[in-house]
């Protein structure tokens, strides 16, 4: 049995000389693995008279366990060592710039638009979209803007024919909602349209909002609840409108809505022109002339129309000083907008 | 609309400061655009006497004067100007005065001027900012030298006519009324509850034999025309007054029987006109449409080529005004003409309109036309301009007037209830106050109980139902007044997106998560964007549909594609030194099915993503398969071609068979030509087509019971072979494999120049039906088979 004395100190000196936990790790297999010298003493045995094999077998074992506890304590202990090494030494510059996907943004305008839905979808309106380029039926003739109705000129129209044209307010979906839905209405229909103006502050393309509300009993009260509501969500708690007498052909009475100027709360600044107020959207009740057209009864019904600029909007609320800037796509521009 | 306060005041009290009424104005719907006070750049002169010139005693060309200012003291003032002398009356800038200098303000101080004191400057006309028209002399090269109506001392500005303000007024298109001084005064008058006053209109009428006819040939396009023969006319030059009144509207006096005619423009919004009776030939007057090819030279000597859609004044041989807009050089007044045809007519404002822009000719009298004149301003203006005949002494009224009125002049009667006028509003307006305003504005107001019934004045042609006397009645009353109310009387109605506003909103969140910007292009680009593209001339893009009035050629054509724009952003952003990026943008695309439009085009939303800079075509791929993973569309991708894309790497993107956009390298000869220097990458997708698949129901599926295997698999194929090939030979050896992904491809000598290595993982999957997990053996077995399959196939080796 000198042999497994000598098989046990080798073994010890081997592992005591292992440095890693996977240089141990060989000398463990040198040893005890499938292929290891404590199997090759099993192996022997076969070679053992029967009688002995038993006692040789106890042997070999209590080799084994020997050994095993000796590899599990060095084991522990180079496991320990080489965590204290990896805390000492495995050292990051935490400030270097972590790594991540860029999201995207949306564009103002269709943040906007999407605040403004929210808003008013809250309040019971559904959303529509009307097509792009109209007849000019529905864009003018229906709302009460007959051929030579002055008001054509408070608009300059892009013609496509006689009869086509690209439309110059989202008010076009008006009829389009009422010639098919009866009252009650709760409508809002958002959209690109188009005037023949192009300058620092006009677009020849931009986005409008138009809101439709037509029931019993609906009354200007109503209008101005409901854009106070409106003003309040989009601008500040505190903002008021004010309404003021202005002219639509497809409204009447028709007002213009200023809200309090959310940069100065009303004490008047360079933003609003001193005055407290910004001029944000045109409104008014919707002309008698105008249901008629759509077969609804202006006896039985009334209702307000209000339609706004969502640019002008984003502009207020964003700062944004040239309406151009909206269009030009500009990367660091459009940045700016994330979530 | 321009509106001297001095004139308003004529016609109502005003006691309140200028600021105050344009409060007033705004308040009941007339938007004051600005409010200038006319002196505010002269301050401190006065009328000062020159009571002593003497030789400058160091300049030759220096006057020292000594002058009177009363009530400011005995000043020296020396002078170049050489039109001065001893008892002129002459504005004087005393010490601390502003003055108007060469487009700025000059301040005035005391000096020495070659060693004699100066205390201060005389001023011409120039410097006081006023020509003739304001005061006779102004225009003199000069010191302005003031009649003896002046009071030394006294502030000039008065004098000269400018301590007045100057409102200019936003009037909306329902009310051509009050394009005039007069409707505006008594809009004023109704603001501030006092009455309005009338301008004088009285005339004698002298006999006469002379008959003028008026032949109305087109009533429809001239509901009314009064003519006034005027005799023993006298041209010469208005008083200052009138002509002071037109200096500040922005006219300038031409004589007075023409000024007579602006005058009362201004006054009553009524367009009138006066014709030399000598040259009216035939002593008749026909409206009539103009022929094909007719001319006529109007006043400022410029021919006209006309057609039946112009109206034309005609005498018995030809064209004398074009109706409406301007007379005609043969009929106009000269300092000689003795015997004036005056015009007072009403003309449809579309017919106005349209031959005002067909001919590019425009006047105030055509700009008052086409907001829409009424039919009872004619007489109003017409007797008007004979009391200012009279009172001026240019000329004779006589008792000869033609009439010729096709015009409905019986005022419109509404019928209606305070309680419909409340109910529309929303808040109870005393029946009294409502009757106030009314009358106030000119309405007849007859009430019986809560019955209410309203006389519309002439002029307001704009009123014609109940809730325009209750948009009369608020906005008088007050839009303070309103109490806002949240759809009391409503019904509850059910709001929010369609399912196709949500998806919408999903598709664009899912490219922003791949990093794309929104962008917003316009609608329209040039036609020149299809040669940029390099599109076949029988291209479908090319059939766009055209703007017939464009701002320029770049923004014509309605969009057929959306890359054109895209591109122009890529360039555009490069340019500014953004050199990467990814924008997208959803919009219409509009499609024609035959040109010139018969029906509405189709409008067909497309998403366009644009990407440079840092990315390559599988970044762009990616985020098409993003779009494909949320929305559970089975998209395939196969080598296509487009006119603008790099030739090797176009794919079109696929669902089922349909095509539904493509994708790839922006061609590099574009890219070149545009100083593009890194590739860029754009993809089109039929937004439209791609919605009507998108479905993502949630339902659950059980979770396999046992766990899949992966395994790595590379082999070694010709250059040839594709992904799709391979992978698509994969799936179909067993049904066990479940996904083929390439993860890696190599190429090196060792494998030879037509060859490459594709290495995939691949994911074993148990039958759902299987009892126990797959066996390491049955991988193997799997694998072979899969390698069996690529080599019979594609001739693939294991690597």
């Amino acid at each position: 049995m000198e042999e497994n004395e000598t098989l046990l100190s080798e073994a010890k000196k081997d592992a005591d000389a292992a440095e890693t936990s996977r240089a141990l790790y060989e000398v463990k297999m040198t040893y005890l693995g499938r292929t290891g010298k404590i199997s090759a003493l099993l192996q022997k045995m076969k070679d053992a008279a029967k009688e002995d094999r038993p006692a040789l077998g106890k042997k070999i074992n209590d080799l084994r366990m020997k050994l095993e506890a000796h590899f599990e304590a060095l084991e522990e202990k180079i496991k320990q060592r080489e965590l204290e090494y990896k805390l000492k030494h495995e050292r990051i510059d935490v400030t270097m710039p972590g790594k991540r996907k860029r999201e995207g943004v949306l564009h103002p305008v269709t943040r906007v638009k999407n605040e403004l839905i929210d808003v008013f979808a809250g309040m019971g309106f559904e959303i529509y979209e009307g097509p792009e380029i109209e007849n000019e039926y529905y864009n003018f003739t229906a709302l009460n803007t007959p051929a030579d109705h002055p008001a054509r000129d408070m608009q300059d129209t892009f013609y496509v024919t006689d009869e086509f044209l690209l439309r110059t307010q989202t008010s076009a979906a008006q009829i389009r909602v009422m010639e098919k839905k009866k009252p009650p209405i709760k409508i809002l229909s958002p959209g690109r349209v188009f005037r023949s103006d192009d300058d620092a502050t006009h677009s020849p393309m931009f986005h409008q909002m138009e809101g439709l509300v037509v029931d019993k009993g609906i009354t200007l009260c109503d209008l101005q609840g409901m854009l106070d509501e409106f003003a309040r969500s989009v601008f500040s708690d505190s903002s008021k409108t004010r309404l003021r007498p202005s002219y639509f052909p497809f409204t009447e009475p028709s007002v213009e809505v200023d809200v309090s100027c959310a940069s100065c709360g009303g004490k008047g600044c360079s933003l609003c022109k001193g005055t407290g107020w910004i001029e944000v959207l045109g409104a008014g009740m919707v002309n008698r002339r105008v249901l008629e057209n759509c077969g609804v009864d202006p006896d039985v019904y009334t209702g307000f129309a209000f339609g706004m600029g969502i640019e002008r909007i984003a502009m207020l609320k964003y700062g944004i000083n040239n309406i151009k800037l909206l269009t030009e796509n500009d990367v660091r521009f459009l940045e700016q907008f994330k979530d | 609309m321009l509106a001297p306060l001095s004139w308003l005041k004529d016609y109502v009290e005003i006691d309140i400061p200028a600021e105050e009424l344009q409060e007033k104005l705004f308040s009941c719907g007339f938007e004051v655009e600005e409010l200038t006070y006319l002196g505010k750049d002269v301050t401190n002169v006065v009328v000062g006497k020159i009571t002593k010139c003497e030789k400058h005693p160091d300049a030759d060309r220096l006057t020292v004067c000594t002058v009177d200012c009363g009530a400011h003291g005995v000043k020296q003032i020396c002078t170049a100007a050489t039109n001065v002398f001893e008892g002129a009356l002459v504005p004087c800038a005393l010490d601390g005065a502003t003055v108007l200098h060469e487009g700025g303000i000059q301040k005035i101080k005391t000096g020495k001027l070659r060693g004699v004191l100066s205390e201060g400057m005389f001023c011409s006309g120039e410097e006081l900012g006023i020509n003739n028209d304001f005061y006779d002399g102004a225009e003199v090269y000069g010191i302005l030298i003031l009649g003896d109506e002046a009071t030394v001392g006294e502030d000039v500005r008065k004098l000269v006519g400018i301590d007045d303000y100057l409102f200019d007024i936003a009037v909306t298109a329902n009310r051509p009324d009050c394009q005039s001084i007069l409707g505006l005064a008594r809009e004023i008058a109704a603001a501030l509850n006092r009455p309005l006053k009338m301008p004088a209109l009285g005339y004698r009428r002298t006999d006469t034999d002379v008959k003028i006819k008026v032949t109305v040939k087109e009533p429809a396009l001239c509901p009314r025309y009064i003519g006034h023969y005027v005799k023993d006319v006298k041209i010469g030059v208005s008083p200052q007054w009138m002509r002071r009144r037109l200096a500040l509207c922005g006219l300038r006096s031409v004589s007075d029987v023409v000024d007579i005619t602006n005058f009362v423009l201004l006054e009553t919004g009524q367009p009138m006109h006066a014709f030399d009776r000598n040259f009216l030939r035939g002593d008749e007057v026909i409206v009539r449409r103009a022929n094909e090819g007719e001319k006529i030279v109007t006043l400022d000597k410029k021919e006209f080529t006309l057609n039946p859609s112009n109206l034309l004044i005609c005498d018995q041989k030809g064209g004398v005004a074009l109706a409406g807009i301007m007379g005609g050089l043969n009929s106009e007044i000269k300092p000689e003409t003795s015997e004036v045809f005056f015009e007072a007519a009403k003309f449809a404002r579309d017919s106005v309109r349209k031959t005002s822009r067909a001919l590019g000719q425009r006047s105030d009298s055509s700009a008052r036309f086409e907001k829409g004149v009424d039919a009872y301003s004619a007489e109003l203006a017409m007797d008007r301009a004979l009391h200012l005949v009279e009172e001026l002494g240019c000329g004779v009224p006589t008792s000869y007037r033609i009439d010729v009125n096709a015009a409905d002049m019986t005022p419109k009667k509404i019928e209606t209830s305070y309680e419909k006028i409340n109910a529309l509003l929303g808040i109870e307006v005393p029946r009294d106050q409502t009757n106030a305003i009314l009358e106030r504005l000119g309405f007849g107001v007859a009430q019986s109980g809560d019955r209410l019934a309203v006389t519309v004045p002439l002029w307001r042609e704009d009123v014609d139902g109940y809730p325009d006397i209750a948009e009369e009645v608020i906005r008088s009353y007050g839009y303070e007044h309103i109490v806002p109310t949240f759809l009391s009387a409503a019904t509850v109605t059910h709001g929010g997106l369609t399912h196709a506003q949500k998806t919408e909103l999903k598709f664009k969140n899912t490219l922003k998560a791949e990093g794309f910007l929104e962008a917003c292009n316009y609608s329209f680009g040039s036609p020149k964007d299809f040669d940029l593209l390099r599109l076949p001339q029988n291209a479908p893009e090319r059939n766009a549909v055209a703007i017939r009035n464009p701002i320029g050629e770049d923004l014509s054509v309605m969009r057929t594609t959306l890359c054109a724009t895209m591109l122009q952003n890529i360039v555009r952003n490069v340019r500014r030194g953004n050199d990467t990026g990814r924008l997208f943008e959803l919009a219409n695309v509009y499609l024609a099915d035959m040109l010139p439009l018969q029906t509405l085009p189709l409008e067909r939303k497309t998403c366009v993503m644009g990407l440079w800079g840092e990315g390559d075509f599988f970044d762009m791929k990616g985020a098409v398969e993003a779009i494909g993973e949320a929305f559970d569309l089975n998209l395939s991708f196969e080598r296509a071609e487009k006119s603008f894309l790099h030739s090797g790497k176009t794919a079109a993107v696929k669902l089922g068979e349909k095509t539904v956009g493509y994708l790839g390298e922006l061609h590099p000869a574009i890219a070149n030509e545009l100083a593009l220097e890194k590739p860029a990458y754009l993809c089109e997708l039929d937004y439209a087509a791609l919605s009507k698949k998108f479905s993502k129901d949630i339902s659950y599926r059980n979770l396999p019971k046992f766990p899949s295997i992966r395994r790595d698999l590379a082999v070694v194929v010709n250059e040839s072979v594709t992904c799709a090939d391979a992978t698509a030979c994969i799936l179909r050896a067993c049904k066990a494999v479940k996904k083929a992904e390439l993860f890696d491809v190599y190429r090196s000598d060792a494998l030879g120049s037509d060859k490459k290595s594709m290495a995939f993982r691949l994911t074993f999957m148990p039958e759902e039906t299987a009892e126990k997990p797959l066996s390491p053996e049955a991988v193997d077995g799997f694998f072979h088979k899969i390698l069996g399959n690529l080599s019979n196939n594609l001739g693939a080796e294991l690597r």
